[in-house]
């Protein structure tokens, strides 16, 4: 099972951490400080995987934007890079051309692509078109309440 | 489509955003968040009540704060009342601020769970699912508490729509790894097992994950699943790759529920059932042949979806470990990947070839790669695809091989990166020592490994090379020499100083001969580097120093000149002016024959796991290690002469010096450990008898040790009970113990599964021994398994007499352990208390059974499963003569064969153990190996306990 997953720019900046296991916030805190050190600091052309502690940590860049997460020993480091393309591929899907800003701007939507995609560190839905379906259905319900509140009162 | 334009829905958390990003520096930021914070607080403490909208508008804002990396300590209420809103958004916020700014409160968690109880019976999927979703991402043991029964239901309940079922079975998986005990199995269990056949693709990717971790904690309810997992594996695997419409991925069909069943299937052996097991090796076979297949598309997507089954098949191909045919291919296939371009699959091909390495079946075939992998080591341009090499080289290093491995091992750590090399250098030290044939090779190894790499030589590595040499007199002289050329190096490193003081302390007498290596030269060199080196080697050498006198009496004078020196006796740190003191005061008091006995060579060690190996295993350990751990384990890290495990000569130094526990690693057992001192006052009170005769009893000097207290407990058996009881597994008579008070004698024969034993108690002393008691005693599950009487034994044992006592045995079932024999007697007032192994081993019950060649290796044939035969290849420890080894073997109570075996130079035996629960039959197989010095011993019996014990006991005989 996937323990976390993190999003960061090259100038080590977090765009978004969510974490599959209980931890305390001085932990996670370790954790991002050094995971993202280290992937840093690595050399382009590298392998996408390492090994660091007892997590393999798998990580893949995408223009100024890294994805990364740590992984237990049982995991496939092949398949969970192509879970983080997914997921770039559903991000996209859903901005249509994302890029880092979108992300930034719209951090709450990028929380709510990964939850239809990743639930407690595994993967639930790996088709496109069920989580873009998802995600169209709670958008539905967001547009009624946006009409809603923005009804002028009498 | 018009998503892009929801961020607008809140205009003011864009405006933030936004006015965050403009900040010029981290002080500018901050003093806009501290604005907005306040803002918030105010808008939150505020008379006016604030409708949703705003309330979802400054909980996100905190949420933004918060992954900003700033502490959020409000809000949380506000973020509560959103998930009883009946706008979506607005709950969808305050689960979102929930899920992420987890609160322990538990006034906030009873309301959560409100909330999401009011959410779950809702029936609105969208909502259903959003409460399934914070459950999972909280994971309190809370949640588990209030949704462990309900969840399963909704779970297997008919009308659930797919999605719920999704979200349900992973919140589930959640909930079963935070609070197993609460996620009770029960009826919905097989139904769950059935969601493998689900239409829906989702659910079965979701399921899966469930069912393979409810699987590894309960395998035998679940193992209906297995063949359910092949049929669906196989389907996939033979369907076109476009049949899964959007399951497939870049033409992989499936990838992750292919994954997925093969993870499953890798917590169970291979299928019993023959179709079963032939429909998933066509699978496998398939998913090898696709491997070798032209790509469907050229972009990476397609080939690491691909090659992620493909090494999750192999994984499960090493998992079952019974297919060569499987194996060799899996081997070949990561052969291939080894020299690919992409260095994704270099790095994986290492990895799992690791595991390849330790199945007989492969362990060959990984071998042939041997260059490749060196090679990589060599210029991989990839830190971890380095270490990757390293491990793989270590794993598939054996006797055929291990020198060329060591040999790369030790030039790369020349290059080595400082992250991976304290790993190589523990593993370099392991394989040196596992794979020597020559111990010289050893040495050298070791002292290259402190040359090259010095500082991340731990202190386990320094020690266990002294063990060695102390172990093996064949290697001594070659030892004390090497150490002394590495001194001449003018810059050593401090490890190489502590290795060449110990050694040169111990065995420099062998090469004094040589005047290039005179006393005085040997001296002179250790000396030369005394000043550059940190307090605990000095204290070493003073020790070595000390040693040297007594080796080298013309060295006395220029001795004892250093250690009276300012420098030495005047030494500001307590240890150093200590041992400088009592050194010089020992060596100008005490006569040349105390001298000797106080100094005399160091008893060899008992084996034992190497304490590197402890280390590497720690390192490498499952579990999460932190690196703080490590260290400690660092420190702690087994003690080459940790006090426990010594006893006799060496314990007299230590009762001697215990005055003075060393904070230093303490190479000449200065340092008591607790479990010595119940054995101790014998040989301590000796000491000062001897010390009386040269009349210095009263100048204080040992006078300052605190007296000795004994406890009236059983002693823990005594660190050598263990050789002792190997001395008596070929035989039943001889002596068991010997100390300067007491001698132990023993005579044993055995029937059927009925012993009878005499022990002897001998008085070595003039003064008798009062109040002496023995009591034998059957530990943990032995207490089963053996039943012992031992008949009273007279208290008082005059001066020069000797008593008996008789002890019966009954053996109940086969056994591990022996008996301990506890004795306490006051000797001169003071109470000896010492605990032994009563020589009672599983194959004193053996009945030899005589039988033809044919009949033996028909019996063999079918003792062929796997765990009935245990084996062991070692090296000699005595000299390998035929008629000894027949004695030993006809010793052990079998019979042994003539004629049987093809190859005249091998024994075979054969008999059965007689116990009172059942009778065991056992088959030996002796294979003595004249040119390489080995043995490989192979027993087989209808028991597989007994196969292992026997392998263990016989493997310390030869």
């Amino acid at each position: 099972m996937m323990r976390f997953l993190l999003l960061f720019s090259r100038q080590g900046k977090l765009r978004l951490q969510k974490w599959f296991t209980a931890l305390s916030d001085r932990d996670k805190k370790k954790i991002i400080r050094d995971v993202t050190q280290m992937v840093l600091a690595r050399q382009p052309k590298s392998c996408n995987f390492l090994q660091w502690r007892d997590l393999k940590i798998v990580y893949r860049r995408y223009a100024s934007l890294y994805f990364c997460c740590g992984l237990e020993q049982d995991d496939n480091e092949l398949l969970t890079l192509e879970l983080l393309h997914r997921y770039v591929e559903l991000l996209d899907q859903y901005f249509g051309n994302v890029c880092e800003l979108d992300i930034i701007f719209n951090f709450e939507k990028a929380y709510f692509i990964l939850d239809e995609f990743v639930i407690g560190g595994e993967v639930q839905e790996t088709s496109k078109v069920s989580v873009a379906k998802s995600m169209e259905e709670a958008d539905s319900l967001q547009e009624t309440m946006e009409e809603y509140v923005n009804k002028p009162t009498y | 489509m018009p998503a892009v334009s929801k961020g607008d829905g809140m205009r003011g958390l864009a405006v933030f955003i936004s006015d965050i990003r403009n900040c010029k520096s981290k002080e500018a930021e901050i003093k806009r968040i501290n604005k907005e914070l306040a803002n918030i607080r105010s808008k939150f403490k505020g008379d006016k009540a604030l409708d949703g909208y705003s309330k979802k508008k400054y909980v996100c804002k905190l949420l933004f704060i918060f992954l900003l990396g700033h502490d959020i300590d409000f809000g949380h209420m506000e973020a509560v009342n959103l998930l009883s809103s009946n706008k979506y958004t607005e709950k969808q916020i305050g689960y979102l601020f929930i899920s992420v700014l987890v609160n322990s409160n538990s006034e906030l968690i009873r309301l959560i769970n409100n909330a999401i109880k009011n959410d779950l019976s809702s029936r609105n999927p969208t909502f259903m699912c959003l409460a399934l979703h914070c459950i999972a991402n909280v994971g309190s043991r809370e949640m588990a508490e209030a949704f462990a029964g309900e969840i399963p239901r909704i779970l297997v309940a008919g009308d659930t729509m797919d999605s719920v079922k999704q979200s349900a079975a992973l919140c589930l998986l959640r909930l079963y790894k935070t609070s197993p005990d609460l996620v009770l199995m029960g009826e919905w269990t097989s139904r769950v097992v059935h969601l493998l056949n689900d239409q829906h693709m989702g659910v079965v990717t979701a399921a899966i994950s469930l069912i393979t971790c409810l699987s590894q904690k309960n395998p035998d309810e679940f193992k209906t699943c297995v063949s359910l997992a092949v049929s669906r594996l196989s389907r996939i695997v033979s369907s076109a790759s476009t049949d899964l419409q959007d399951y497939t991925y870049y033409f992989v069909p499936a990838p992750w529920l292919s994954c997925k069943l093969l993870r499953l299937l890798q917590c169970y052996p291979p299928p019993e059932d023959g179709a079963v097991k032939g429909r998933l090796v066509e699978c496998l076979e398939t998913i090898l042949n696709k491997a070798q297949e032209p790509p469907k598309s050229k972009k990476v997507q397609h080939s690491n979806a691909k090659n992620a089954i493909l090494f999750e098949a192999i994984s499960l191909i090493i998992h079952y470990d019974s297919e060569p045919n499987l194996l060799v291919r899996a081997c070949n296939q990561l052969g291939q990947f080894l020299q690919h371009r992409e260095t994704n699959l270099r790095y994986l091909a290492l990895e799992s070839m690791c595991t390849l390495a330790s199945s007989e079946f492969s362990h060959e075939a990984v071998k042939t790669h041997i260059e490749t992998v060196i090679n990589a080591l060599k210029t991989e341009r990839d830190v971890s695809v380095r270490q990757r090499a390293a491990d793989l080289l270590y794993a598939m290093c054996d006797r055929s091989n291990a020198k060329q491995i060591v040999a790369e091992m030790l030039s790369y750590l020349e290059t080595a990166d400082y992250s991976i090399r304290e790993e190589m250098v523990l593993k370099v030290a392991i394989l040196a020592e596992k794979y020597a044939v020559d111990y010289s090779w050893y040495v050298d190894t070791i002292l290259n490994l402190i040359r090259i790499a010095g500082d991340y030589v731990s202190e386990e590595v320094w020690y266990r090379v002294i063990q060695i040499v102390i172990n093996r007199d064949d290697v001594q002289g070659y030892a004390a020499k090497t150490v002394f050329e590495a001194l001449q190096a003018p810059a050593c490193h401090e490890n190489m100083v502590k290795v060449g003081g110990y050694i040169l302390g111990e065995f420099g007498n062998l090469i004094a001969g040589d005047p290039r290596s005179s006393p005085l030269v040997q001296f002179n060199l250790l000396h030369s580097k005394f000043h550059l080196c940190s307090v605990p080697t000095r204290a070493l050498l003073l020790s070595a120093y000390i040693k040297f006198i007594n080796l080298f009496p013309e060295t006395k004078s220029t001795i004892q000149e250093v250690l009276r020196s300012d420098s030495q006796i005047r030494n500001s740190d307590v240890e150093l002016q200590q041992r400088a003191v009592e050194y010089l005061k020992l060596s100008s008091i005490a006569s040349t024959d105390v001298l000797a006995t106080v100094l005399e060579e160091m008893p060899p060690f008992p084996e034992r796991e190497s304490s590197i190996l402890a280390k590497l295993k720690k390192k490498k350990g499952p579990g999460a290690v932190s690196v703080n751990e490590l260290e400690e384990g660092k420190r702690e890290g087994g003690e080459l002469n940790g006090g426990g495990e010594r006893g006799g000569d060496s314990s007299a130094i230590a009762a001697s010096n215990a005055s003075t526990p060393s904070p230093s690693a303490d190479l000449l057992g200065l340092r008591t450990g607790p479990p010595v001192t119940a054995a101790a006052p014998s040989a301590g009170s000796l000491l000062v008898d001897v010390f009386s005769e040269a009349g210095v009893n009263d100048d204080g000097f040992l006078s300052s040790a605190p007296p000795t207290v004994v406890s009236e407990d059983p002693a823990p058996p005594l660190p050598e009970s263990n050789e002792l009881l190997n001395k008596f597994v070929c035989k039943n008579n001889g002596v068991l113990f010997e100390n300067q008070l007491l001698q132990i004698g023993i005579k044993s024969e055995y029937r059927q599964n009925l012993g009878r034993m005499y022990l002897f108690y001998g008085n070595k002393t003039s003064v008798q021994f009062v109040t002496f008691s023995t009591t034998v005693t059957c530990p943990g599950e032995l207490q089963s398994q053996l039943n012992v009487q031992a008949k009273p034994v007279e208290p008082l044992i005059e001066g020069g007499a000797q008593v008996q006592q008789v002890i019966n045995i009954e053996c109940l079932s086969d056994f591990m352990e022996a008996p301990l024999l506890n004795i306490k007697f006051r000797y001169g007032g003071a109470l000896q208390n010492l605990t032994l192994k009563l020589p009672v081993t599983i194959n004193k019950f053996f009945q030899p059974t005589e039988m033809a060649s044919h009949d033996f290796f028909q019996r063999w044939k079918q003792l062929s499963q796997p765990q009935q035969e245990a084996q062991k290849i070692f090296k000699a420890n005595h000299a390998m003569d035929t008629e000894v080894l027949k004695a030993k073997l006809l010793g052990l109570g079998m019979a042994l064969l003539e004629n049987v075996d093809p190859n005249p130079e091998n024994f075979v035996c054969a008999g059965v153990i007689q116990t009172k629960a059942q009778q065991v039959g056992s088959l030996l197989r002796l294979e003595p190996n004249a040119q390489a010095q080995m043995y490989r011993l192979t027993l087989r019996s209808s028991k597989d306990t007994v196969s292992k014990r026997l392998c263990e006991l016989l493997a310390e005989q030869f």
